[in-house]
């Protein structure tokens, strides 16, 4: 089974968000980037299948240079070989998004049975991209799945739903994406890390062609001022505990 | 409403940093009295977010540097005590030859400095000690068993809560400092983010902080932050009955400059082997800002590739596990220095400020207790001079030297490091007049604090031949490694005709006004109320009767003295001087340093050559030994001063550095038709010096020993008080424990029939094998070694008991795995070269 796993790479950020100057973007000087944990488990889901029923695992990853970081990672704990569409910033609308990743695969040698997303990016969280890059394959596609099983070229997926869980059957190929806690996704290991340096990477150029949203501007978050306040000790304290409950709204 | 913790607005002291060190020194000045202490760091607490928080914690005792070695062994004391010091032996282990030497060497350096237990192993004594190690891979392991692994932040909250419980120390966590404030050069205030405290006294310990602190009060910590990568991998089924945190040996991999370690079921890979990765102090993240924290910056595995290798090659049964996962991999910050030693002591710039900076978890408890000693006693127990922070000249503060230097020295971490070894980056920065005129003859350059200086001139290349065997040839790469056989020849042909020696790393400072006799007086232990024109060389003691240096002062009038001592502690003696100037200004110090060179002219032509170019008297009567004067040497008016530290006839030249160019050629001119060469600094620093048992500062001489062990003590002691004076009075009514000799070596032979030259800090033994320690438990080890041409003898000085003190005794010297006999030459200071000093009187 031949399955392509879509990552994306995001800055992995203290309490404090530091912006570059322009504002148009996080300031990722002094800081490492990483995946979001749904992404890690679809990379893990994929390695998992491919251990069963055999196949490659192929990882897409858009963006500038620094991608190949992420991608060597999931290299290390068992994918195959990527395709990185080389584009100026990991921030695209959706729909561009799912067009430039529909074009890669549709153009890859390999037809992939199976097509896994997080269900939706750590920093945009959009939830789009899935959706649009199904229908622009027409393929069927699954949602914010925390379980999976693969048999007779049938996906059965889980979703919670409050309470419930819904259980989908999509017939393959298709494009499911997963959310975390779907599994435990390994780390890395040492000969993983090895092997990964010499695993293929090609490069493709992105058609950016259709993006509609444009970024015009990050506002910083608001920081909450360090620490608790002791409100005073004993008795003295009752006014002013009371002054807060009444400025929260639990007294009135 | 709110009540935010406010900062106190007094304090005696106030302690910057809460990691490892900064918790050792506020716990130590409480222990020694201090109160009102107060502790200021911008992270919380226990881990406010600086090195102490990501640091591997383990502690392997033996190091080349005594200094260090008693720091690292007092600190592991002070952990023992605490109860957060787990032993669990250490293997650095070698995959090379020239490193099975090196482990040897480190043998040498453990016997020398007491670290008992220590041996060599065979790879398969390595493989019964641990298990998981390939023992394909290497040759040998040096084992010692009292290697540890300690809680520092759990050490570090314990003496915390010690002066706390004592009532001593306030700490404020999450406090940024905003400020320094320095009135009349004296600290007098820190500003935080929660108020202002006035102080006397500021520490900082700051770690990779530091400069940026010490900045805000206009002084200078010189260090950068770098990089340290580590990773854990696990759980490894091998430790998965592991109960504690370290179990297993901890193994040093030295040829690829990594370890590993056992850390619960873990495996703990680290490496000083990537590219150095610096920052500067102002880029580090904040707490807020850092996604683990600040010191733990994003790791960079594309550094850390071949590492990845070499740990597999070693460790292949759990490295190469593919079910063992990275759990954890940073990019660790740590401080590194231009020269690798800690930045310790009250900084040149600011009265009151102190740093406490560039200290490893190995070093810290005792870096605590020494900067405690020395601000509140004067002295600190273990003698810190090399890691005196007014050691630095002001090239050695530029963020260009910082970084050239961390960057080519950071692969020494776990490098071979010859005794000899040279610095490549930033060279060029300080030449002499002579400079060009050394070149052209073939000069070979050595780094004195920025000086660049002949070691020996490729122009005496013919003298080799000349000298034949007598020029003590080595034959063994390492014996000779940054040495040449030219230095030997110039040593003979100096002794026999005459050298002259590019002297101008020397520094030089004035002490003048109305009080400077009383300043040299204090500084100095010889009689400095001397007749003008008078030179006098004199140790100066600390306040316990310690060396705290050796040098030379002139009278040049009523209210004028010049100072002129050695480049490497010139700036730490400037200060210590500058210390000494009375509060009301009737004396000043000047520093010369860059405004004089010195060249000296030694040998049995010395005089007529001088003489040749001056109508002054240069006769023996005429300018006696121990004077000097101002004497004109064609259009030149130059200070001429007879001292010799070579143990020949001659002067030392001073005169404006623009002139020296001119100087020099004169001399040579005038030298050719008596046989003049120039000289080196190898003939100047070792042979000359050896031959004549003249002592060295920081090789003999340190605040470990006294002037009567020294042997240095003459008959009387002046009236005039002096710094260590009375315990210098006490040393003299007391049977000394231990005696400066010269020994020299017997039989060079080596088991393989090569001859071999030690080179200096080896171990002396008993003809048993046994080490030797003197009633304070110092063990005796070689402080200075040399050739010594015109004896025909490889000379090796060190301080030996009374009982093996005596002249004819046979004892045994351990180098590089070897024993060699040798015997004690001399007892005291008597010269073996020409004892009765005809040459220098003539």
């Amino acid at each position: 089974m031949d399955i392509c796993v879509c990552i994306k790479r995001y800055p992995s950020l203290g309490s404090a968000i530091m912006l570059t100057d322009d504002g148009m973007a996080i300031d990722t000087d002094k800081l490492g980037f990483t995946l979001s944990p749904h992404e890690e488990c679809a990379v893990e889901a994929a390695v998992q299948l491919k251990e069963e029923h055999g196949g490659t695992v192929t990882l897409i990853s858009m963006g500038p240079e620094g991608v190949e970081e992420q991608i060597r990672e999931q290299f290390a704990i068992g994918a195959d070989r990527a395709i990185w569409i080389r584009s100026d910033s990991t921030d695209i609308d959706p729909q561009a998004a799912a067009k430039a990743i529909g074009d890669a695969i549709e153009a890859d040698e390999t037809a992939f049975d199976l097509i896994l997303l997080g269900s939706e990016s750590a920093d945009n969280a959009n939830a789009q991209t899935g959706v649009r890059l199904a229908h622009r394959l027409g393929r069927p596609v699954a949602t914010a799945i925390k379980g999976m099983t693969i048999a007779d070229g049938v996906a059965t997926c889980e979703r919670a739903v409050g309470t419930m869980r819904e259980v989908y059957r999509v017939r393959l190929p298709a494009v499911v994406t997963v959310k975390d806690g779907l599994n435990i996704p390994r780390y890395p290991s040492v000969p993983g890390r090895i092997k990964a340096r010499k695993k293929p990477i090609d490069e493709v150029a992105a058609d950016l062609d259709g993006a509609r949203i444009q970024l015009k501007g990050l506002p910083a978050p608001i920081r909450e001022s360090k620490g608790a306040q002791a409100l005073g000790a004993g008795d003295e304290a009752a006014d002013a505990l009371v002054d807060v409950m009444k400025q929260i709204g639990v007294l009135s | 409403m709110a009540e935010e913790l406010q900062a106190p607005s007094e304090a005696k002291c106030v302690v910057i940093g809460a990691g490892i060190v900064g918790n050792s020194i506020v716990w130590h000045l409480a222990r020694l009295g201090w109160t009102d202490i107060v502790q200021v760091d911008k992270g919380p607490l226990p881990n406010p977010g600086g090195s102490t928080g990501h640091a591997s914690n383990f502690i392997f005792p033996t190091d080349h540097s005594k200094e260090i070695t008693q720091l690292t062994l007092e600190s592991m004391r002070q952990y023992k005590e605490m109860g957060v010091f787990t032993e669990c032996g250490g293997i650095e282990v070698a995959r090379t030859e020239e490193r099975m030497q090196e482990l040897h060497r480190r043998m040498q350096s453990a016997t020398s400095f007491d670290i008992d237990g220590t041996a060599m192993l065979s790879p398969a004594e390595c493989k019964e000690k641990v298990p998981y190690l390939d023992d394909e891979v290497i040759l040998g392991g040096f084992w010692t068993p009292s290697v540890g692994v300690v809680d520092s932040l759990r050490a570090g909250t314990i003496m915390r809560e010690k002066a706390q419980e004592m009532n001593a120390l306030t700490s404020l966590p999450n406090t940024e400092v905003m400020d320094i404030e320095v009135t009349d050069g004296h600290v007098s205030a820190v500003v935080t983010d929660r108020g202002t405290i006035n102080t006397e006294y500021v520490v900082i310990a700051c770690g990779c902080w530091s400069p940026r602190i010490a900045e805000m009060a206009g002084a200078a910590i010189p260090l950068t932050p770098a990089v340290h990568q580590m990773k854990d991998i696990g759980p490894v089924p091998f430790f998965a009955d592991a109960k504690g945190d370290i179990e297993w040996p901890i193994i040093r991999d030295m040829d690829t400059f990594m370890y590993e370690r056992q850390h619960g079921t873990g495996l703990e890979i680290g490496s000083y082997a990537h590219r150095a990765i610096l920052y500067e102090a102002g880029e580090i993240p904040s707490n807020e800002q850092a996604a683990l924290s600040p010191t733990e910056m994003p790791f960079t595995q594309e550094d850390f590739d071949l590492q990845d290798e070499h740990a597999m090659e070693l460790m292949p049964d759990i490295v190469g596990d593919e079910t063992i996962g990275e759990k954890y991999a940073c990019n660790g910050l740590l401080s590194l220095t231009p020269d690798g030693a800690p930045i310790l002591g009250e900084t040149p710039e600011v009265k009151g400020l102190w740093s406490a900076a560039a200290v490893w978890i190995k070093e810290g408890p005792g870096v605590g207790k020494s900067i405690a000693e020395w601000m509140v006693l004067g002295e600190s127990e273990i003698d810190l001079h090399g890691a005196d922070i007014s050691r630095f000249y002001e090239h050695h503060k530029t963020r260009q030297h910082i970084t050239a230097r961390t960057g080519e020295g950071f692969i020494k971490t776990y490098g071979i490091i010859h005794p000899g070894e040279q610095w490549t980056s930033n060279r060029d920065v300080r030449l002499s007049p002579y400079y060009e005129q050394e070149k052209a003859l073939g000069g070979v350059f050595y780094e004195a604090v920025g000086w660049e200086r002949p070691f020996w001139y490729e122009s005496n290349a013919p003298l080799v031949e000349k000298f034949g065997d007598a020029v003590m040839p080595r034959t063994a790469e390492w014996d000779a490694r940054w040495w040449s056989p030219i230095i030997n020849a110039e040593h003979l042909q100096m002794r026999e005709t005459a050298g002259m020696i590019d002297l101008t790393p020397f520094a030089i400072f004035d002490i003048v006004g109305p009080g400077a006799l009383n300043v040299v007086q204090t500084c100095a232990v010889r009689q400095m109320d001397v007749a003008i024109g008078k030179v006098i060389y004199t140790p100066v003691l600390t306040p316990r009767g310690g060396f705290r240096s050796d040098l030379t002062i002139m009278r040049l009038g009523a209210n004028h003295f010049r100072v002129v001592t050695g480049g490497a502690h010139g700036m730490s003696d400037r200060k210590w001087f500058a210390d000494h100037l009375p509060a009301d200004g009737t004396a000043q110090l000047q520093d010369l340093t860059s405004s004089m060179t010195t060249l000296g002219v030694w040998g049995p032509n010395a005089r007529a050559i001088v003489q040749s170019l001056t109508t002054a008297d240069m006769s023996h009567e005429g300018f006696p030994f121990g004077s000097c004067r101002v004497i004109e040497m064609g259009s030149l008016r130059v200070l001429a001063s007879r001292i010799s530290y070579v143990g020949e006839l001659g002067w030392e030249l001073y005169l404006p550095m623009e002139q020296g160019a001119k100087l020099w050629n004169m001399v040579y001119e005038a030298g050719q038709s008596h046989g003049l060469i120039p000289v080196g600094v190898g003939v100047y620093g070792t042979g000359g010096r050896l031959e004549k048992g003249y002592r060295a500062y920081g090789a003999e001489l340190d605040a470990e020993y006294n002037i009567v062990e020294a042997g240095m003590a003459l008959k009387k002691v002046k009236d005039a008080d002096f710094v260590g004076k009375e315990a210098f009075l006490q040393q003299r009514e007391e049977e000394p424990m231990a005696l400066m000799c010269t020994l020299s070596v017997t039989d060079h032979h080596s088991a393989s029939g090569e001859k071999r030259y030690m080179l200096g800090m080896e171990p002396i033994l008993t003809t048993d094998g046994a080490p030797i320690a003197d009633k304070h438990g110092r063990r005796s080890f070689v402080t200075s070694a040399g050739s010594a041409p015109s004896l025909g003898k490889h000379l090796l000085m060190a301080y030996l008991p009374p009982e093996h003190a005596v002249e004819g005794i046979e004892l045994l010297v351990e180098y590089l795995g070897e024993r060699y006999p040798v015997v004690v030459d001399r007892v005291g200071a008597t010269p073996l070269f020409d004892p009765t000093n005809e040459r220098i009187l003539s």
